[in-house]
């Protein structure tokens, strides 16, 4: 089911699935462990702050980041992330649909044990 | 009958009609909801009634409800919608004419209004979710709807009515009436008000929750998409519900697909807002129990909001919007040359340079803001984007593009562009007192 990719490092999308959503300038995205096993790692590794750092000019506000532990799922909502919103966006999608593969591409970076808990 | 089955017939203005049909005609449905309505939608349907005075609700609704009532009339289900957008009372009028033509003798159609409050809301209203207030915005104000809850749809559960039609009715609430009605709950039974809750934000999107808008070849396979079913709630009395949908249709409902429903569009999981109560999914619990069934159970709730959210639409002009596709070696550096030569164009010789957007399909145009470019694509498009309250100024962005044909880069092709009109949503809070629904009920 989540078999990694050959030649190429880990990503998010090897371990779990997203869906994003939006109201008004702040998307949420949804973010699901595939297997209980991997729900430490995902929430080791893919914290607010990550997502924050990793794409500044598209987030421009707080990122927060809520734990569903008994589904094994984090749900990040990234305020003033839309580019304006469906209403002043002229990106291509102005709702922000493909956030959730935004995420989801990301490295997964299991390497690093040290990496602190956030 | 100690199960109430609820089934989804849309889940937004454009969704698919034969789906629904089968739906209707095999699912034993005790409701059926046909969710048709967003922000813009809505804000889109006042700009049709200024247009013309007898339109304003869902452009399918006719053909929708010539599909779906006689199936609804034979199975004894009730269908609930809130297509009548800005104009239930228009998309009442419609249903009955279609139901007398039909030979639909007797059947109830009830319309709920109040829901534009238009006059209710004082100019300089302050948003709900930003700085500022309406007066900040410089555009003409085309309408203001609130958000009405179950306790609007109630009355008509109650006269008997076999079709509800409102304009701003509550994604949830359309399923959450229905349940409440049956099952007797009280609006201080805030658990069962939030598990019903549960249920309509599970299934007001359709088939997002069947396997629509889920498959991802190789890690998330769907068996026969192109024929995914509509969702059906079996739902107790306790608030406990299974998701589930009808044999031999495409799609699946698994642990999956109802998890990603679960907070598509929402913020803090224990508290999401409706007119009929603040919902905790927060410790929600999900289970398959068999070939496409998943229990859902353990929703809570706390009080209602004391306000009720209202979409006010702006008219936001136009967007225009066009393109040209480059392939073949250097694809990507000649798309970048006709990006700059109408960024330039649009500055120099017509002076426009707000509310312009170029991208470059292909190489960065989804995630150009997020920073992330292909490198090696030999396939690209050029697509411009402008907004405007001016549609001389969309004209002219569109000209031109299209003239990079014979003026651009070698070997451009495939020019399209189009203007569409633009609207501005912004939001506020009414109190909910304010807010009178009307109840009208018509038998064809």
């Amino acid at each position: 089911m989540n078999a990694p990719r050959r030649n190429a490092r880990r990503i998010f999308r090897d371990i779990a699935h997203a869906r994003a959503g939006d109201k008004g300038n702040t998307s949420n995205v949804n973010v699901w462990a595939y297997d209980p096993a991997d729900f430490e790692l995902l929430k080791r590794t893919l914290t607010a702050e990550r997502i924050k750092q990793t794409f500044p000019h598209l987030i421009r506000g707080t990122v927060t980041r809520y734990e569903l532990p008994q589904l094994y799922g984090l749900n990040f909502v990234l305020q003033d992330a839309l580019e304006g919103g469906v209403n002043s966006s002229l990106n291509l999608d102005s709702h922000g649909k493909s956030w959730s593969y935004l995420i989801l591409g990301l490295e997964l970076d299991d390497s690093n044990e040290d990496r602190p808990a956030g | 009958m100690s199960t109430f089955r609820i089934g989804t017939g849309a889940g937004f203005s454009s969704d698919r009609l034969e789906p629904a049909v089968d739906l209707v005609e095999r699912g034993e449905l005790d409701a059926i909801v046909l969710e048709c309505l967003g922000e813009r939608t809505v804000a889109f349907g006042h700009r049709d009634r200024m247009a013309d005075p007898a339109r304003g609700y869902n452009s399918l609704l006719e053909r929708r409800m010539r599909a779906l009532l006689p199936a609804c009339r034979t199975g004894g289900t009730t269908m609930i919608s809130n297509m009548g957008a800005a104009n239930p009372r228009a998309a009442a009028e419609r249903t009955l004419a279609v139901a007398r033509e039909l030979g639909l003798k007797g059947l109830k159609v009830a319309c709920i209004e109040g829901d534009n409050v238009s006059a209710l809301v004082p100019p300089d209203q302050p948003f709900m979710d930003e700085p500022g207030s309406l007066a900040d915005i410089d555009m003409p104000i085309v309408g203001m709807n609130a958000y009405l809850g179950a306790d609007a749809i109630m009355p008509a559960l109650e006269a008997g009515a076999d079709v509800i039609i409102g304009g701003r009715l509550a994604d949830p609430s359309m399923f959450l009436a229905p349940l409440a009605h049956r099952f007797g709950w009280q609006p201080n039974d805030l658990a069962r008000l939030g598990a019903g809750t549960l249920v309509g934000h599970l299934l007001e999107c359709g088939m997002q929750v069947t396997g629509g808008y889920f498959a991802d070849p190789g890690v998330k396979d769907v068996e026969n998409l192109a024929q995914c079913g509509y969702p059906i709630a079996e739902v107790q009395a306790d608030g406990s519900a299974v998701i589930t949908k009808l044999d031999d249709t495409g799609g699946c409902v698994s642990t999956a697909t109802v998890k990603e429903q679960l907070l598509y569009e929402v913020h803090d999981p224990a508290r999401y807002l409706t007119p009929d109560v603040t919902a905790d999914f927060s410790r929600v619990e999900i289970a398959a129990t068999g070939p496409d069934r998943v229990k859902v159970s353990n929703a809570g709730g706390t009080a209602r909001p004391d306000t009720l959210k209202v979409t006010v639409g702006f008219d936001g002009g136009y967007q225009g919007e066009a393109g040209v596709s480059y392939a073949g070696p250097a694809a990507q550096e000649r798309g970048q040359l006709a990006a700059e030569i109408v960024a330039e164009r649009m500055a120099r010789v017509h002076g426009i340079t707000s509310d312009l957007r170029v991208d470059l399909i292909g190489v960065s145009s989804l995630f150009a803001t997020a920073g992330i470019r292909a490198t090696e694509a030999q396939d690209v498009r050029l697509h411009v984007a402008l907004r405007s309250r001016s549609k001389e100024h969309a004209e002219l962005m569109l000209w031109e593009v299209e003239s990079l044909l014979c003026c651009g880069p070698a070997g451009g092709g495939g020019y399209r562009g189009a203007i569409t009109p633009s609207v501005i949503t912004k939001s506020v809070l009414i109190p909910r007192e304010r807010v009178k629904p009307t109840l009208l009920v018509q038998v064809a």
